[in-house]
């Protein structure tokens, strides 16, 4: 069990080493949906910084998400991954370090996004405000798993950084993010309801508010949805990571 | 043995890398694999830390194979990468720690190691700086740190000592030999830089996939008979053959220039200026080096 919880903190540990020693890297990730969020939600009127709020701190956490695992790319080809695979620790410990590393700042960054919940109109409680940051860890866990999943597969940050635009940012846009479900027509609202992300938005703005709204998915499916995300990505990252090579990259 | 390699083979895709590669490391012993980039060296030594598995035969290093328990293997084995594999926003002491934690090390044990191979390398007064702020030489010898910590009984080095300048290189150069007399570990080089495998036990010539020669550096030289003579001009295509006919020698052609190998090389030069004069620019004698061997295997230049 040690064998298997010491990789997994240090790489973790790295992770947060590594934010700490860049903090101007938490200035690139919170600024432009922040931004975002003023604009669109104070330019639409008057529900629109209520509505955009919840889908500002899930744009943040896909951002950090998607910042961090980009560093497995050149890590595993020259860098510290590549001790990591010549050394006995297992590939799932390298999974979940590396996962809960990245999952833990895009969590942070989320949550300074929390301060503005007043100014967006939501006044959480004390309870209600761990449920939300707990809800929110779980979606950074989610998103940083599928970071892994397809920063494994690629060879080049430039490929994967186009890719997850290309997969990450439509998925954000149907999750209910932008217009809600109720409102969507015809194919886009049937994407949205296979959309995993629509469930992780609807569980944290149904945290946020007084009480979840009952045209969105509820709360118990919101956590389900996106507690089955997460670990299948993870599971899926693990036996990525567990296959063996025969080519010239790790 | 250390390391049993039986008729290793490996292919990307049409590219065949490896063609049935055949050797045996003994402990205690620096052993060195040289040849040209794009020779095979690299994958042999991806396939033997285990980062990749071959397309044929068989390897066996610290009495486990590394395709069938590449765990037992890692645990056994220490690997130096050419490319840089420290984390350069860490300390050095936090890189070490972490590639400890790797290995199962921890707490006062992990601590004292730490202590250990950084004094055995020089770099203990710098245990608390920033990877980034030290010189070439340190970070080499920061990565031969990190691949001591777990007492491995075999270190392998990729290119260890590319891109540092001669004083470092021989700095390095002498840290390994102190380390296989300390430590007790095998070591497993690749290079393609005559000094540093000057100074291996063994070395094995890879060319193109397939081992040309194996030795110790003066048997390899002893293969040469006499000295190599080295004549530059302008038209070696010409004056190759002429030379061959009247001398009975055989000039190889390399980058332009003809090398010939021959007994009592000072006498040759006197006759092959008078021989044809105005032909060639310069001459140069010298005794057998590991290129010259490389040379005389292949036909080929080692870089």
């Amino acid at each position: 069990m040690v064998r298997f919880l010491l990789p997994v903190a240090t790489l973790w540990q790295r992770e947060l080493y590594h934010f700490w020693r860049q903090k101007s890297r938490v200035l690139g990730v919170v600024a432009s949906p922040l931004i975002f969020w003023l604009v669109i939600g104070f330019g639409s009127g008057e529900q629109g910084p209520r509505f955009f709020f919840p889908g500002t701190i899930v744009l943040t956490v896909m951002f950090s998400a998607i910042f961090s695992t980009i560093s497995i790319i050149e890590d595993r080809r020259e860098g510290f991954l590549l001790s990591m695979l010549v050394s006995p620790a297992s590939r799932a410990s390298l999974v979940l370090g590396k996962t809960l590393g990245a999952a833990t700042l895009a969590w942070i960054q989320g949550a300074i996004l929390l301060v503005f919940a007043p100014v967006a109109g939501f006044h959480p409680g004390l309870l209600q405000l761990l449920e939300v940051a707990g809800a929110l860890f779980l979606i950074a866990l989610a998103l940083s798993a599928m970071g892994f999943f397809f920063a494994w597969k690629f060879d080049s940050s430039q490929g994967y950084h186009a890719v997850m635009n290309l997969l990450m940012m439509p998925m954000w846009l149907v999750s209910g993010a932008v217009f809600s479900i109720a409102s969507a027509h015809g194919w886009i609202r049937a994407i949205m309801w296979v959309n995993p992300l629509t469930y992780s938005l609807s569980l944290l703005r149904g945290l946020l508010a007084e009480a979840p709204d009952p045209a969105e998915p509820s709360l118990a499916a919101g956590f389900a949805v996106t507690t089955a995300f997460g670990l299948a990505l993870l599971a899926a990252s693990v036996v990525l990571a567990n296959r063996k090579s025969v080519r010239n990259v790790g | 043995m250390i390391v049993t390699v039986d008729n290793l083979s490996h292919r990307y895709g049409e590219r065949v890398a490896l063609a049935g590669v055949t050797f045996q490391v003994r402990e205690g012993e620096i052993f060195g694999l040289l040849g040209p980039n794009g020779g095979g060296k690299s994958t042999l030594f991806r396939i033997l830390s285990t980062l990749m598995a071959p397309s044929g035969g068989r390897a066996v290093v610290a009495g486990h194979d590394v395709d069938r328990s590449p765990e037992n293997v890692r645990r056994r084995i220490g690997v130096v990468f050419q490319s840089q594999s420290l984390d350069k926003k860490m300390t050095v002491a936090e890189n070490l720690r972490a590639q400890g934690h790797l290995h199962g090390l921890s707490g006062s044990a992990l601590r004292q190691r730490i202590g250990e191979v950084t004094g055995r390398l020089g770099i203990a007064s710098r245990a608390g700086d920033l990877v980034e702020t030290l010189s070439g030489g340190l970070k080499r010898r920061v990565e031969i740190a990190k691949g001591l910590l777990h007492r491995p009984v075999l270190l392998l080095m990729d290119e260890a000592s590319t891109g540092l300048d001669p004083g470092a290189r021989r700095e390095l150069s002498q840290y390994v030999s102190e380390l296989r007399d300390r430590e007790g570990v095998t070591i497993l080089l690749t290079s393609h830089i005559l000094d540093e495998a000057e100074r291996c036990d063994r070395l094995l010539l890879l060319h193109a996939g397939r081992v040309v020669a194996e030795g110790t550096p003066a048997q390899l030289k002893a293969r040469i008979g006499g000295d190599v003579v080295v004549l530059e001009t302008a038209q070696p295509a010409t004056l190759g053959p002429q030379i061959a006919a009247r001398f009975h020698v055989q000039p190889s052609t390399v980058d332009a220039t003809l090398r010939i190998e021959i007994a009592n090389g000072h006498r040759f030069i006197t006759e092959v200026v008078e021989a044809f004069p105005g032909l060639i620019e310069s001459v140069a004698l010298h005794k057998p080096t590991l290129e010259d061997v490389f040379v005389h295997e292949t036909g080929a230049s080692l870089w």
